[in-house]
């Protein structure tokens, strides 16, 4: 596959100095950590600091989402691969105003053994650091071992409603329930149709066979529940809903918000055509869609592919969406 | 009874971060069948900068370790930067103040290592991690050394304990990180990490094999 970079090695150096460059009005980097990127006016004084932190190659995840009303900071990663413990200490340092900062993040054994050491680091220097660990992917474990799902896209609605309430002027124990609830509210699946590459690795790590798709897959490629024929999109569309919905259980009349996402290397075009479906079959069930998210919002390299998260609304989490926010990711 | 100095044996971490380099590649084709193929790529960026800081320094072993465990920690992130991050910390500051090293102190070393990333991880023996290459390692050490083998023979032992645990790993499920999601499907299949731990215990061991003297 043909490519745009310099060197394999460097992908995530070129992308986050492009970044800069291209949305220094809204981000900077971090002070002597360019593996940070801090929202221009954090930190605010007495506000909850918000931050995140992820393996790059999931753009505009994690890096888009910094912004006001959103993300104070995000630590930065290798390609699909946990941040240092010293970029999530850096990140809260940055975001802090002097009351502490909630990091939300993925359930994946790097992130949560690099936050658990920051944590520790960050105690040291008086800055309390809070925590919410994102599962909102159903196919990754049963609905008994919640806590062992991964956090893929919900993640966005997670960080969208904890940045509006600390921007309100919350505690830190109220942005981390805040954020604890709104990530409780989400279920997401992926489906797969073609795998990715990393650029240092040269070759897919994963196959996907033409003509199957990868039911409940990951968004590094980790393999879902199974491996099916691939079908007409309606058809895949209404196994997304159906997955998602069985598992959220939700009482009809429910308002839910929901994000169609590609992983990278699907046309919007085909997003639009699975929403077609996934719109008829959440209605289908009672549940009226109150806001709609339609794009790239947490990708996976090059990988083809789309996720489904839906959220199931209550009248806070609606005024938390409702607030304008001011990042790269979500104009 | 057989020791080594503490002092200029940094080359051995030069040595063990040439080896990791060198098996860039092939440590990251094993990630890539069960995990994401990147091992091997993360692992050589680290140790390589670790390499370059010590290359041409005069450094002692705790020195040297202390600068390829702070690299991990600090610049590569992962699951493998904290994990390998703090054990070679711990193995620098076991031995920080020792000017010669015998099979003892080099025990506490492993031992204090180990503890580490236990702190940090929460994998067992059976997980299908780097733990099933380090904890049969470290028990086949103590047992060799308490039955009265050489350090050079211990070492020998502590290896040849690396590999079987590592090539275990084939036939364990993966309950812990990426892989675990894989259920059967990881079976047959080497755990990266636990490959990648015995190339650095068997570097390790050669290393110090080499520079080993009786103790006057």
């Amino acid at each position: 596959m043909q490519r745009f970079i310099n060197n394999p090695d460097e992908v995530v150096e070129d992308t986050v100095k492009g970044f800069v460059k291209a949305h220094a009005d809204m981000v900077r980097l971090g002070n002597g950590n360019p593996r940070v990127i801090v929202a221009r006016h954090a930190p605010v004084a007495g506000k909850v600091g918000v931050i995140t932190g992820g393996g790059s190659g999931h753009e505009p995840a994690f890096i888009g989402y910094t912004g006001r009303n959103m993300l104070d900071a995000v630590a930065v990663g290798e390609l699909f691969s946990s941040p240092t413990a010293k970029s999530f200490l850096d990140a809260a340092r940055e975001a802090n105003g002097g009351n502490g900062v909630v990091c939300l993040y993925g359930n994946y054994a790097g992130d949560n053994m690099n936050v658990k050491m920051a944590i520790k680091l960050a105690a040291k220097e008086g800055i309390t650091i809070a925590t919410v660990v994102a599962n909102d992917d159903v196919c990754s474990a049963g609905p008994d071992e919640r806590e062992k799902r991964r956090g893929v896209a919900g993640e966005i609605f997670m960080w969208k409603c904890a940045g509006a309430k600390a921007e309100q002027g919350a505690s830190i124990e109220e942005v981390q329930a805040t954020a604890q609830r709104a990530i409780d509210n989400c279920r997401s699946i992926g489906i797969g149709l073609g795998p990715c590459t990393l650029p240092a690795v040269g070759h897919p790590n994963f196959q996907i066979a033409p003509g199957t798709m990868e039911v409940g897959i990951g968004h590094h490629g980790e393999p879902g529940v199974r491996v099916e024929p691939l079908k007409p999109a309606a058809e895949v569309a209404r196994e997304m809903a159906r997955i998602v919905l069985d598992d959220h259980g939700l009482a009809s009349g429910t308002e839910v918000a929901i994000i169609v996402s590609g992983l990278g290397a699907t046309p919007l075009n085909e997003l639009y055509i699975l929403h077609d479906t996934i719109e008829t079959e959440i209605t289908g069930r009672g549940l009226k869609i109150y806001k709609t998210y339609i794009g790239n919002y947490f990708t996976s390299l090059e990988m083809v592919g789309a996720t489904l998260t839906v959220m199931a609304l209550d009248d806070e989490l609606k005024t938390l969406l409702d607030v304008d926010v001011h990042c790269p990711a979500m104009p | 009874m057989q020791q080594f100095d503490n002092a200029s044996s940094g080359d051995i971490v030069f040595s063990l971060a040439d080896r990791i380099i060198e098996n860039r590649a092939y440590l990251s084709e094993i990630d890539g069948k069960i995990g994401d193929g990147d091992h091997g790529v993360n692992m050589a960026k680290g140790f390589g900068m670790a390499a370059e800081r010590i290359k041409g320094a005069d450094m002692s072993l705790a020195e040297a370790l202390d600068t390829l465990g702070t690299v991990l920690m600090t610049e590569i992130g992962g699951s493998m930067g904290p994990l390998y991050g703090v054990m070679f910390i711990q193995f620098a500051e076991t031995i920080e103040k020792a000017v010669q090293i015998d099979a003892g102190m080099f025990s506490a070393m492993l031992h204090n290592g180990l503890e580490g990333i236990q702190a940090i991880g929460s994998a067992k023996v059976g997980d299908k991690t780097l733990l099933d290459t380090l904890v049969p390692a470290i028990e086949a050490f103590d047992l060799a050394n308490s039955d009265g083998k050489s350090f050079a023979e211990s070492l020998n032992i502590l290896v040849s304990a690396a590999e079987a645990g590592r090539d275990s790993t084939r036939d364990l499920v993966a309950r812990i990180g990426r892989a675990s999601r894989l259920g059967e499907r990881s079976l047959g299949v080497l755990d990266a990490g636990a490959t990648s731990c015995a190339l650095i215990l068997q570097s390790l061991a050669l290393g110090v094999e080499a520079k080993l003297r009786p103790s006057a």
